[in-house]
C-alpha cells in the first residue's frame, strides 16, 4: 500500500490553475523527490497534502485513509517542513520541539528531545531564542519539528534552502538516514535537480502545474546520455554544420545557444566533429540544471 | 483540547507585547489615583459645584469606591484597544509569522485551534481585567478607604452605602468582562480574515472607535441604530451603580434600576460574541493556508 | 407742629419696641425651657429628599453642646445637609439675646394654637437675616421656623415633639430647602446613554428639598467633647 496516494487533483486560485490533473505515489521507505521551478506548483501541491489547501477537485489518501475525514490521525504520523522556517521569535530551539512534541499527541521524552536537536546540529544553541538564528539555523530547526516526534512520513519543502554546502550535505544524509536506518518515508522538494538525484528513490517532475515526468531516479535521469551546451566563435555555423551532421538528431532547438543531448561516449566524437569544421570552439561544458533538464525532456517528448 | 489551550496560553505569556497592557493599566491607574490623592479634594469640589450650592456633603466622598468608578469609566473604554492588540494579532500573527501552517498540520483539527486561540485570548482578557479590578479597585480601596459611595451623574446623583457597593462592583466587572469579549471576539474575526498583524489590530480599533462614537453622539439619526451598536451595550456596567426608589424618593438598598437592561446588553454581547467566534471558526476551516 | 408729630411717632415706636424685646414672655419660656440642655447625643434616622439625590435612610447621630455647636453624623458614611441648615437650631437662634422678637399674630398648625413672631438679629455678625417662629405657647414648643439667610437661601424646619418634649427636644425634625439646579456634562461624567428622565412628579417638586431626622433617643446633658465637632 502506498503512503501517498494522490488521485488527479486540481487546484485553481480564482482564473489561475496551479495544480492541473496531478497524480502519483509515494512508497513506503522511499525518499521520493518532487522537482520543480519556483512557481512550478510544488508547494501547492505539498500544502494540500497537509491539508493546509483544500484541492479544487482531485482525491488523496495517506497511510491509505482520506485526508479530509481522517485527518487529525493522519497529522500523528506525519512532520513537515513548509517552505520557509517559520517560528515563534520569542521561543528557544528547545521550547520549540517541546511545544511541537506536545503537539504531537505522543509521548516525547526529554532525551528524544535532545537527539533531535542532535540531529539537526543545534545542540549547542538548544537554549537560544529562535530570533537570533541564522537562516539556516532556523532550517535545521524547522526540520528538528518535522521529526520530533518520530512521523512515519516525512515532507521537506525545499529543505536545503539557505544552508551553506555543509549544511546541505548534513541534511542530505540526514533525509539519507530517515530512510535507510529509521525506515521513513520522506517527499523531499526541491528546485534542484543536482540535490536531489543525489537522494531520491523516484522523482517525480512538474511544471506549470503539470507532471512532467515520473519515475525512478536511475532511469528518468539517464546516466548514458549527456546535455552538452556548445559555445563558439561562430555559433551560426556551427549549428548549421550539425544541423546536416550526424548529430541533427540530438541537437535542440533553442534561440540561444547550442543545446545537444547525446549519448556520453559520443561526446568526444562531437568535440572532434567541430573542430574538424574548423569553427573555434570556447568552450563544451557538461549542462544538470533542471532548467536544461526541463528542455532535455520536453524536447525529447516532442 | 485543554493542551493546545495551554500552549496558547503558555505562547501568549511568552510573547512582550503581552505585558504591554498589564502595564499601561497600571500606569493609568497609577497616575490617576496619584492625581487623585494629591489633588483629589479640588476634583471633587468641582464635580460638586452644583451640590455645594445647596448642600454640605459631610463624609469621605473621594474614597476608593468613587476612584474605582472615574478609573473604570476612563479605563473601560481604553481597555479594549489593549485587549485588540492580543486579540486581533492571534490568527493573523501566526498566518504573518508563518507558524498558523505549523499548527495546521498538527493532530488538530483548525475548530479546535480557533476556539482554543479565542479560549486562551479569553483568558488573557480576563485576567486584564482582573488585573484592572485588583489595581482600580482594591489598591484604591486600600489608598483612599471605603465609605458609601457618592455618585454624580448627569442628571442626578447617587448615594450607596458602602456595604451596598462592592457587589455592585463584583457585577460591574463580570459584565465588563462580557463587554471585553465582546472586543476579543471581533478582534478575532477580523484576526481570521487577515494574513498580517497591523490590519486587524487597526481594524478592530477603528471598528470599536467608530461604533463608540456613533453610540455616544446624541444625533437622533444614530439613536435609531444606537440599540443595536455592541458598543452602546458595552457601557452597561454602569448600571450596578444606579438605584431604586421608593415613592418617598427612599434609595431601596440593594437594589438596581434597571436590570431589565443589564440582562438585554448581556444577552446582546453574547450573541455578538457567539456570531463573532462562529463567523471566525467558518472562515479558518474554508480558509487556504497560504502564508 | 411738626415737631409734635415727630415726638409722637417717636414715642410709640419707644412703645412699641419695649413691647417686642427679648422678654417676650413667650419666647423666654422657650428660651428657658433648651437651657436645660447643655449638651445632647442624639441618635436618629435622616432621609435626604432631593428630586436629584437617590439616598437611602441613613442612621445619624446629632452632637450638641452650648452655645451652638452643632454637629450631624452620618454612621460611617457621607451625609447631605442644607447648607448652613443645620447649624441654625432653636437653640442657635434663641440662645444670643441679639434679636428683636416682633409678635406677629397667631396660626392655627396642626390642629394647634400656635403664636406667630418674627426674629430679627440686632447683631449684624448673625449668619440670618430673619426667623419666623410658630411656637405653642401652653407647651413652650417651637413647631416650625423659617429662616432666611445671609449666604445660604431660606430654609423652613418644622418639629414633631414626643418624649424629650420637656427638653424642648423634638423627636423629628424636618429641614425645607431651596435647590439649586443640577445638571453635569456628559463629558465629565462620561454618560452618553439614554438616562432615564426624573419623574413628573419629581419635576414638580424640583426646586424643594427636604432632609427629615426623626430621633430615637437622647443622651442629654451626659457631657460631649469638643472633638465631636
Amino acid at each position: 500500500m502506498p503512503v501517498i496516494q494522490v488521485q488527479s487533483i486540481c487546484k485553481n486560485f480564482g482564473s489561475l490553475e496551479a495544480v492541473k490533473d496531478l497524480s502519483f505515489e509515494v512508497k513506503e521507505g522511499e525518499i521520493f523527490g518532487f522537482l520543480g521551478q519556483n512557481g512550478s506548483g510544488k508547494s501547492t501541491t505539498i500544502r494540500m497534502l497537509l491539508s493546509l489547501i483544500h484541492p479544487s477537485s482531485g482525491h488523496i489518501e495517506i497511510f491509505g485513509q482520506d485526508i479530509t475525514a481522517h485527518r487529525n490521525q493522519i497529522a500523528k504520523k506525519m512532520g513537515a517542513i513548509i517552505e520557509r522556517p517559520d517560528l515563534y521569535p520569542y521561543l528557544t530551539a528547545k521550547e520549540h520541539l517541546q511545544l511541537f512534541a506536545k503537539l504531537s499527541q505522543k509521548k516525547i521524552s526529554a532525551s528524544q528531545i535532545e537527539h533531535t536537536l542532535q540531529q539537526v546540529g543545534l545542540s549547542n544553541r538548544a537554549s537560544d531564542k529562535a530570533q537570533t538564528f541564522s537562516l539556516g539555523m532556523k532550517q535545521r530547526l524547522g526540520i528538528a519539528i518535522a521529526l520530533v516526534h518520530q512521523p512515519e512520513l516525512v515532507i521537506l519543502d525545499e529543505p536545503t534552502n539557505g544552508l551553506d554546502p555543509q549544511g546541505i550535505a548534513d541534511i542530505r544524509h540526514l533525509i539519507k538516514d530517515l530512510a535507510k536506518e529509521e525506515g521513513k518515508t520522506v517527499l523531499v522538494s526541491s528546485h534542484l535537480l543536482t540535490e536531489i538525484e543525489q537522494m531520491a528513490h523516484q522523482i517525480l517532475i512538474i511544471h506549470q502545474g503539470k507532471k512532467i515526468a515520473m519515475g525512478p531516479t536511475a532511469t528518468l535521469l539517464d546516466p548514458t546520455k549527456s546535455l552538452m551546451k556548445l559555445s563558439t566563435s561562430n555559433d551560426a555555423a556551427a549549428r548549421e554544420k550539425l544541423a546536416s551532421s550526424e548529430f541533427a538528431a540530438y541537437l535542440l532547438e533553442r534561440e540561444e545557444g547550442i543545446y545537444i543531448t547525446l549519448p556520453t561516449e559520443q561526446i568526444a566524437a562531437l568535440h572532434q566533429y567541430i573542430v574538424n569544421a574548423q569553427i573555434p570552439i570556447l568552450s563544451l561544458e557538461s549542462k544538470r540544471s533542471l532548467e536544461d533538464y526541463f528542455l532535455q525532456i520536453t524536447s525529447q517528448s516532442n | 483540547m485543554w493542551s493546545i489551550i495551554q500552549i496558547e496560553l503558555y505562547k501568549i505569556y511568552k510573547r512582550p507585547r503581552t505585558y504591554i497592557a498589564f502595564g499601561a493599566i497600571a500606569a493609568l491607574i497609577w497616575v490617576i489615583q496619584m492625581g487623585l490623592k494629591i489633588d483629589g479634594e479640588a476634583y471633587a469640589a468641582f464635580l460638586m459645584k452644583d451640590i455645594n450650592n445647596t448642600l454640605v456633603v459631610d463624609g469621605k466622598v473621594l474614597n476608593g469606591y468613587l476612584i474605582c468608578y472615574i478609573l473604570l469609566q476612563l479605563l473601560l473604554v481604553h481597555v479594549p484597544l489593549l485587549v485588540a492588540l492580543i486579540a486581533a494579532d492571534m490568527l493573523s500573527g501566526e498566518a504573518n509569522l508563518g507558524t498558523l501552517r505549523l499548527l495546521f498540520t498538527t493532530p488538530y483539527s483548525r475548530t479546535q485551534w480557533v476556539l482554543a486561540k479565542f479560549i486562551a485570548a479569553s483568558i488573557y482578557t480576563i485576567l486584564l481585567l482582573i488585573w484592572l479590578a485588583a489595581l482600580a479597585l482594591f489598591l484604591s480601596m486600600f489608598i483612599f478607604g471605603t465609605d458609601d459611595l457618592f455618585l454624580m451623574k448627569s442628571n442626578y446623583v447617587v448615594l450607596i452605602e458602602s456595604q451596598d457597593v462592592f457587589w455592585r462592583y463584583v457585577g460591574a466587572f463580570v459584565f465588563a468582562s462580557f463587554s471585553l469579549l465582546t472586543v476579543t471576539a471581533l478582534g478575532f474575526l477580523m484576526s481570521s480574515l487577515a494574513n498580517n498583524s497591523i490590519g486587524p489590530i487597526v481594524a478592530t480599533i477603528s471598528a470599536i472607535v467608530f461604533f463608540t462614537i456613533l453610540s455616544t453622539l446624541n444625533i437622533p439619526l444614530f439613536n435609531v441604530i444606537k440599540p443595536y451598536l455592541f458598543t452602546t451595550h458595552m457601557n452597561n456596567w454602569k448600571e450596578f451603580f444606579d438605584i431604586q426608589v421608593t415613592d418617598n424618593n427612599e434609595a431601596i438598598t440593594g437594589s438596581i434600576l434597571n436590570i431589565q437592561k443589564i440582562k438585554t446588553s448581556l444577552i446582546v454581547l453574547s450573541v455578538h460574541i457567539i456570531l463573532f467566534v462562529g463567523a471566525s471558526v467558518v472562515i479558518m476551516k474554508k480558509k487556504d493556508v497560504l502564508s | 407742629m411738626k415737631v409734635k408729630f415727630i415726638a409722637i411717632i417717636g414715642l410709640l415706636l419707644l412703645v412699641q419696641l419695649k413691647s417686642i424685646s427679648q422678654t417676650n414672655p413667650v419666647i423666654e419660656k422657650v428660651r428657658q425651657k433648651l437651657a436645660l440642655v447643655n449638651d445632647y447625643v442624639a441618635e436618629g434616622v435622616m432621609k435626604t429628599d432631593v428630586s436629584f439625590i437617590k439616598a437611602s435612610l441613613g442612621k445619624v447621630k446629632v452632637y450638641y453642646k452650648k452655645p451652638n455647636l452643632i454637629k450631624v453624623k452620618k454612621d460611617g458614611g457621607i451625609s447631605l445637609l442644607p447648607k448652613g441648615g443645620v447649624s441654625i437650631t432653636m437653640n442657635s437662634l434663641l440662645n444670643t439675646n441679639q434679636y428683636i422678637a416682633i409678635p406677629s399674630g397667631k396660626q392655627v398648625y396642626d390642629g394647634k394654637n400656635l403664636e406667630v413672631y418674627k426674629l430679627v438679629p440686632t447683631d449684624d455678625q448673625l449668619e440670618w437675616v430673619i426667623s419666623t417662629l410658630w411656637i405653642d405657647p401652653t407647651e413652650s414648643l417651637v413647631y416650625k421656623t423659617f429662616t432666611t439667610t445671609k449666604e445660604n437661601g431660606s430654609f423652613e424646619i418644622t418639629m414633631e415633639y414626643g418624649a424629650y418634649a420637656a427638653y424642648g427636644l423634638p423627636s423629628k425634625i424636618i429641614f425645607g430647602f431651596n435647590t439649586k439646579d443640577y445638571k453635569l456634562p456628559n463629558g465629565i461624567t462620561l454618560e452618553f446613554g439614554d438616562e432615564a428622565p426624573i419623574s413628573k412628579e419629581k419635576a414638580k417638586k424640583n426646586k424643594k428639598g427636604t432632609i427629615e431626622i426623626t430621633y430615637s433617643k437622647y443622651t442629654i446633658n451626659k457631657g460631649v467633647s469638643n472633638a465631636s465637632f
